[in-house]
């Protein structure tokens, strides 16, 4: 599944006093069956241009292509379901639903689907054990560590295995310790034949060996240098 | 249990209470058939022509027979002093 | 299977939203239940009346002659039933005699009337049960009550009236005319109003009609005034029932305001993570609706039910304190289920449509918003 951005713009506030372009014409692919890592300063647009790329907000200008498919021009319907089906999100803050315990928070992504409950709880039993949380399904997710909090938004993007899996510096508010065991992680997923995008401006991560390909991003554009 | 599972049992269990409280109302009506006939039988024999809702003055008491005075107590705006007259308003006839 | 299957998923997810302020939405359902309850009281305990009212009045007197003098109502001279003339489709004619009595020892209005074909003996009583009860009465005892003369009158109890028809009967003391005459002091030749039975109910208005003229100073009652008195029994227009009634549209629009009025930070966020993880805009409107639906349905639910309880099983007590007053004789009875599908199709309608509406209106902007405009 590649991933192409041609020329693509985002432009917040338009029309108006405070208007600016988070991206500016970029244009970039992303390989299939790699780790890619999109790096840069604070306001580089790393997080926007991520966005994009998941489908989670539209270029202002440029296309998209998903395997060749414009995606960038499909009704919020088609574009769901892109998302739902190839794309699953690890975002910075987690935004795990509070007062939810660990299971239902991971089963989430999958209730419009409308599988049968005994072989989603299964499916994601088999996740939360994969990364060793089954102990911890019933847990209420704010009473979770950082560590454990990461795992769960990770087993909560892979419910619906989905191609992709795109993390927003997922490493952003937790030691080095466990920055580590993040990237043994994805090290897994991308030997079991996922592609990762994430954005980090910790060089722990964007330097680690376990990362094929990085993209500098500066003021909103691709850093040649 | 699954939450959905407990509210749809628990929406279940009122609605079947709903449909027993139907089958109660008629039950209810086959039961006091016989109260209507004599109550029925009453009012021809002794000319009654109101029921006795209240009887704290006599305006509320004969509601179909109030004069007019009633309907305006002492002035026509003076409040309704007892609670039964503002269940029901004088006969329509008088206003 | 796969739509239900959803359904299901979007109401687990919905009850655990709703759990999360669990006390809020506790004391909204509790309140949404006591508004429902209120009103489904009122409408089915007005329902009973009325039909009762109307079955059992339609034997009442198809014309009653009442004096009017100076706006009051007057006793009526025996000679008017001559007065009056030939009246075409009048089959009978006479005087009735009825009044009111307090009695002091209960504090209790009575209404006495004569009611000679129970041939009672002189000083012998027929009393109703609320009667009976108020001064603890059985047959055979004597009952003291004081005359227009201000002479205490002993009277024996010959005849209780069965307890069924108390809503009639209640306050009742039936005596001899002649006694009735003596006790409170009326002449002979005059009566409290005057009965004129009907053959064709289609002629009383013309008949009425003649009586106005013929008796200038009487107003006619017509049995069809009498059962439309009773129709607008419980009026939503009318004194107490119309503060319920406002208090709780107002309740409702306060509600239903609140929900509308928009989404909180925290809100709004979550639609963004759910929209973010996979959730299209009709899974966050489906969610949102089931939310409403959740409240509304179960409120009415039990508060229908909780009314139905208390007006047929515990005889409308909470009306029935309004009804009494200050008043010490009420009637015992238990009010006979009419139950008119029609209203409570509308009080369905009304309690769970709007409500479940307003849920939906704020959350459009962000089901249909990119999410990741909603998180940020």
């Amino acid at each position: 599944m590649t991933i192409r951005l041609e020329n693509v713009t985002k432009t917040f506030n338009q029309g108006l006093h405070n208007e600016f372009s988070a991206v500016k014409n970029v244009s970039l692919e992303i390989q299939p069956d790699r780790i890619t890592c999109l790096t840069g300063p604070s306001g580089s647009g790393k997080t926007t241009l991520l966005s994009m790329t998941g489908c989670l907000a539209r270029p202002t200008s440029g296309r998209i292509y998903l395997h060749d498919r414009l995606i960038s021009n499909l009704p919020e319907h088609f574009l769901t379901e892109i998302r739902r089906r190839t794309f699953g999100f690890v975002f910075q803050r987690f935004n795990l639903i509070h007062d939810m315990t660990v299971l239902e928070n991971v089963l989430l992504p999958a209730y419009p689907l409308g599988l049968p409950y005994r072989k989603l709880v299964d499916m994601g039993q088999h996740q939360l054990a994969a990364l060793g949380l089954a102990d911890k399904r019933h847990e209420k997710s704010q009473h979770l560590s950082g560590g454990e909090a990461q795992r769960v938004a990770i087993c909560r993007a892979l419910i619906n295995d989905p191609e992709i899996l795109i993390a927003d510096e997922p490493t952003a508010n937790l030691d080095s310790k466990l920055s580590l065991a993040f990237l043994e992680i994805i090290h897994t997923l991308n030997a079991a034949g996922k592609t990762i995008l994430l954005t980090s401006h910790d060089p722990l991560i964007y330097q680690s060996p376990v990362i094929d390909t990085v993209i500098k991003l500066h003021d909103g554009e691709i850093d040649a240098a | 249990m699954r939450k959905s599972t407990t509210f749809l049992l628990l929406i279940a269990v009122l609605t079947i209470a709903l449909l027993l409280s139907i089958l109660d109302a008629g039950m209810r009506r086959t039961q006091t058939a016989d109260r209507l006939v004599m109550e029925a039988q009453l009012v021809a024999g002794l000319e009654l022509t109101d029921l006795v809702i209240s009887t704290e003055a006599r305006y509320t008491r004969h509601w179909s027979q109030a004069d007019y005075h009633a309907a305006f107590q002492d002035y026509p705006s003076a409040l309704e002093h007892f609670p039964a007259g503002s269940l029901l308003p004088p006969p329509a006839r008088l206003y | 299977m796969v739509l239900l299957q959803r359904q299901r998923y979007l109401i687990d997810y919905t009850l655990s939203a709703l759990y999360r302020h669990k006390g809020k939405n506790l004391g909204l359902l509790l309140v949404y239940t006591l508004i429902v309850f209120l009103l489904a009281s009122v409408m089915l305990f007005t329902q009973s009346l009325r039909q009762e009212a109307a079955r059992t009045l339609q034997n009442a007197p198809e014309i009653i002659v009442q004096r009017m003098v100076a706006g009051r109502h007057a006793l009526i001279p025996a000679d008017y039933l001559e007065k009056m003339g030939r009246l075409r489709g009048v089959s009978e004619r006479h005087g009735r005699l009825w009044g009111y009595f307090y009695d002091p020892v209960v504090k209790a209005n009575y209404t006495l009337m004569a009611a000679d074909h129970k041939q009672l003996g002189e000083r012998d009583i027929a009393i109703g049960a609320g009667v009976a009860r108020a001064r603890g009465l059985e047959i055979g005892d004597r009952l003291s009550l004081r005359s227009s003369r201000g002479e205490p009158t002993s009277f024996r109890i010959r005849e209780i009236l069965h307890p069924d028809t108390e809503l009639l009967s209640a306050d009742l003391i039936l005596l001899p005319s002649a006694t009735f005459r003596s006790f409170f002091g009326i002449a002979n030749n005059l009566f409290t109003d005057l009965a004129l039975t009907v053959r064709n109910p289609a002629e009383t208005r013309k008949i009425a009609e003649k009586l106005t003229l013929r008796l200038p100073d009487t107003r006619p009652i017509l049995r069809e005034e009498i059962l439309r008195t009773y129709d607008a029994i419980f009026n939503w227009r009318q004194g107490i029932v119309f503060v319920l009634l406002s208090s709780a549209l107002m309740a409702f629009v306060i509600f239903a305001w609140d929900k509308a009025s928009g989404l909180s930070a925290e809100e709004k966020r979550e639609i963004g993570i759910l929209k973010a993880i996979g959730w299209d805009s009709n899974d966050i409107l489906a969610m949102k609706l089931w939310e409403g639906a959740v409240v509304s349905v179960t409120a009415f639910l039990l508060g229908y039910l909780l009314a139905y309880l208390h007006v047929f099983h515990a005889s409308a007590e909470l009306f029935s304190s309004v009804l009494k007053g200050w008043a010490t004789l009420y009637p015992q009875f238990k009010p006979i289920p009419a139950i008119d599908g029609l209203q409570i199709a509308t009080l369905f309608f009304f309690t769970v449509f709007p409500y479940t509406v307003a849920t939906i209106i704020p959350v459009w902007r962000a089901a249909v918003s990119d999410p990741d405009t909603v998180m940020r």
